[in-house]
């Protein structure tokens, strides 16, 4: 082989791997990602149910009711609108009312979320960028009310 | 006292490193020896002056003086010892000074043990990493000062984030920060041989040590993060795909690279370019990392501290560095003379595969990480990016790159035979086929139809290492004393390869097994109750308070029997800590062989139940013993001694012709 065709191997090799990279990348990016909304925004877009989705916000005081079976339901607010949770499982150490909440899954009809995965922060001194976000739309958010740095390290 | 001598400490290594960034570039321009010199005495001064500051720290710490503001939020003085002193990093603004620590560490080991680099390289080198040192010395003076005084000291401190608050810290940052920082020396030397316009095989033997050196400490640093959040976190997740992981994960897949095509430009004197290309891209990932990590752009499961306005002195540095040295790059490389031929089919041809796959696979993890930033900048919609899009674009590139893996040390430099290699390989692949259809006849119906070709690839991958060593050594086919005597002979390099890729495969033996047969119970239980998971029964003795020196225990008692028999006790526990109002939960772990119980508490009810969460996890432990092994491999070809650090180089190799 000259050193013309070993680069075209190389060259035609390389884009070969980039191509596929690139249709995964697309694909994936397609069909496995999931948007993050504020309560308003559940209610104000017509979001057909079945959408997987992040909500973020406060989780409503007085709103918190433990079932059976490990079963948790609260309403997540950013002051202006709530939207009911559901949830099966253990919730995190810091999940507590009043407290910032951002709960993944699936949105069920009636506008009510069917979760599988709930995340608090886990420093007293933590918010969830995505929640300061949505309290800052409704117009919660003071400036200073809380500062968004936590502690810790990685 | 101590913090103003910390802090003064702190400027007086900044004026080193201002000498040292300057002095010695004139130097190699005039080609004064003593302005070159210079930079030899700088280096490890600059490292004694940062090291008293980080001792001054650690001292603030230790005595709990709350009148430093980082001590007031980040300590408590009914601490432990070990945790006053893990806290000294445990926040942003220590751990930015163990970076700098670190970064200060390699330019003195350069300064002092590479003597017999050429006297203008070196002086480039060590003037560049002095660069990266004075950015972030000015950025931690300006921007997250760990010395800041509060006008009038608390008496009590608040105390370290209880997450924070175990052994793993001690361990991880440190080791992360070897790993991130030590590929500051690959880009040093990357952009000394861009500035001299000249690389030749030395440059490569000088940096693979230190590439090895950074890697090591990062697959290290990694698997201990990894397993540090599968314990704390209480999920029992080893692995979210979440950006801070993706941030370490990025360079060492850069940096794995770059180990690779290294070999291949010392040996064959091949793919210069591209290796100082990997070199500049594996330290701009680690300064990527660092950006996403501290400036707190991305939401993260883990805990770590942020403060925009820092992001934006961190993103400058980015920028001026990754920027620079990529300008640099795309000015001065085409200078450079192209290096060696070989066929597509030989050693480097598999090593070229191999950077080619680390590469994209590093591509789509930055890719999914950015893509999020970038979407909510130009459209405003905030989306997440999680684990099944990196299954679905991570997993299907590396998969052929472990099924090319053990090809290529079996392969010949230069020209290659790709048949002999399957040939050799026959018994490591049988080996994969007998996995498969084992794991296909033993695994119950309803787990995954892939798991027992993930079972198999890892079997070849396995005694595809095992091969080599087999193959070199000329087992069964030589008698014994000649085996011993060709083993001895080995170069620790080639047993260091093998035990690497051995590991490689161990992790995915780990990985899959865990994916697929993994099994959970989630469950609300009353004292004496019984829960029962993959044979093994555990009965709710009760709960039981006890006092740790800053916080107060919930702990549930659990007997574990196996068939009936008692095989010990497992007592996960919820912490209050008083002083954060904050509660954690402390996981209980069961180890049986490689695999592992996982039992963590859920809350009480008011019927005197509480909620657990039990896992087990088959083969778990092989997924960190895997990255293990690949660390050992790593340091057992640094212990080589055709590599060792500082090792005179072939007196016969004429080597530093100039490239040009």
């Amino acid at each position: 082989m000259t050193r013309k065709q070993r680069r075209l191997v190389l060259i035609g090799s390389s884009l070969g791997v980039l191509a596929i990279a690139a249709a995964l990348v697309l694909g994936a990016l397609r069909d496995s990602i999931v948007f993050f909304n504020s309560p308003t925004d559940v209610a104000e877009k017509s979001i057909p149910p079945g959408t997987r989705m992040r909500i973020g916000g406060l989780v409503k005081p007085g709103s918190l009711q433990r079932g059976d079976n490990l079963q948790v339901s609260f309403a997540v607010t950013d002051g202006k609108t709530d939207i009911a949770v559901h949830y099966q499982g253990i919730v995190p150490d810091l999940f507590r009312e009043g407290q910032g909440v951002v709960a993944e899954g699936r949105l069920e009809s009636g506008q009510v979320l069917a979760a599988d995965t709930i995340l608090a922060k886990h420093d007293e001194r933590y918010m969830p960028r995505e929640v300061v976000d949505a309290l800052k739309k409704s117009g919660r958010w003071q400036e200073g009310e809380m500062k968004s740095s936590g502690s810790g390290s990685r | 006292m101590i913090p103003e001598l910390g802090h003064y400490a702190l400027v007086l290594a900044l004026a080193l490193g201002l000498i040292q960034a300057v002095a010695p570039v004139i130097g190699a321009r005039t080609n004064d020896a003593a302005l070159m010199g210079l930079a030899n005495s700088t280096a490890p001064m600059q490292f004694a002056f940062v090291g008293l500051s980080f001792l001054a720290l650690i001292v603030c710490y230790v005595t709990s003086d709350f009148s430093v503001a980082t001590v007031y939020e980040n300590a408590h003085s009914m601490m432990p010892l070990v945790y006053k002193i893990t806290s000294v990093w445990g926040n942003h603004e220590g751990s930015m000074l163990l970076w700098v620590l670190i970064l200060a560490f390699f330019g003195a080991l350069v300064g002092v043990f590479g003597r017999n680099l050429p006297s203008t390289l070196k002086a480039y080198v060590l003037a560049v990493q002095s660069w990266i040192a004075c950015a972030f010395y000015l950025f931690i003076l300006f921007t997250s000062n760990p010395f800041r005084r509060l006008e009038q000291a608390p008496f009590e401190g608040r105390d370290l984030n209880p997450i924070l608050q175990d052994i793993g810290l001690a361990i991880h940052p440190p080791l992360l920060y070897l790993g991130y920082v030590g590929f500051s020396i690959a880009f040093s030397f990357a952009i000394a041989a861009l500035i001299e316009g000249r690389i030749d095989a030395a440059w490569a033997r000088w940096v693979r040590p230190w590439t090895l050196a950074a890697w090591m400490f990062l697959t290290a640093g990694i698997a201990m993060g990894s397993y540090w959040a599968y314990y704390e976190l209480g999920w029992g997740g080893f692995w979210f795909w979440d950006p801070v992981e993706n941030a370490s994960l990025m360079p060492w897949l850069a940096g794995t690279a770059l180990l690779h095509s290294a070999v291949v430009m010392e040996k064959r004197n091949a793919l210069k370019i591209w290796t100082l290309l990997l070199a500049i891209l594996a330290f701009s990932l680690s300064l990527i990392g660092t950006f996403l990590v501290r400036s707190g752009v991305l939401t993260s499961v883990h805990t770590f501290a942020n403060d925009p306005a820092r992001g934006v002195f961190i993103l400058a540095i980015l920028v001026v560095f990754i920027g620079g040295g990529l300008a640099l790059f795309a000015w001065r490389a085409p200078l450079l003379k192209q290096g060696g031929l070989f066929a597509p089919i030989s050693r480097e041809g598999a090593l070229v595969l191999n950077n080619l796959f680390l590469t994209t696979a590093c591509l789509t993890v930055l890719v999914g990480t950015l893509y999020p930033l970038a979407l909510e900048a130009l459209t405003g919609e905030k989306i997440s990016v999680g684990a099944p899009f990196f299954n679905l674009t991570f997993a299907p590139l590396f998969i052929p790159l472990m099924f090319a893996m053990p090809f290529g040390p079996l392969m010949a430099w230069k020209r290659g035979d790709i048949l002999g290699a399957a040939q050799r390989l026959t018994v490591a692949f049988g080996a994969g086929i007998v996995a498969v259809a084992a794991t296909f006849a033993v695994a119950s119906q309803g787990s995954a139809s892939l798991a027992p070709f993930g079972i198999g690839l890892a079997f070849f991958v396995m005694m595809g290492a095992v091969t080599d060593i087999v193959e070199r050594v000329g087992l069964f086919r030589e008698p014994l004393s000649t085996v011993r005597r060709r083993g001895s002979g080995l170069p620790r390099s080639v047993w260091g390869t093998a035990l690497a890729h051995f590991g490689v495969g161990v992790t995915l033996l780990g990985i899959v097994s865990v994916a697929t047969w993994a099994s959970e119970r989630i469950v609300a239980l009353k004292p004496s109750q019984t829960i029962s998971l993959a044979g093994y029964d555990l009965t709710f003795d009760g709960l039981a308070q006890r006092a740790g020196p800053n916080y107060r225990e919930a702990v549930a008692r659990f007997t574990v029997r196996e068939a009936g028999i008692p095989v010990g006790l497992m007592e996960p526990s919820k912490r209050d800590f008083a002083s954060r109002t904050t509660t954690t939960t402390e996981a209980a772990l069961m180890t049986r062989g490689v695999s592992q119980l996982y039992l963590s508490l859920g809350d009480t009810s008011g019927d005197g139940s509480i909620s657990v969460r039990l896992y087990y996890k088959p083969n778990v432990l092989l997924i960190w013993l895997g990255a293990v092994a690949m660390a050992i491999g790593g340091g057992l070809s640094l212990s080589d001694r055709r590599l060792r650090v500082g090792a005179p180089k072939p007196a016969a190799k004429p080597a530093m012709l100039p490239a040009e």
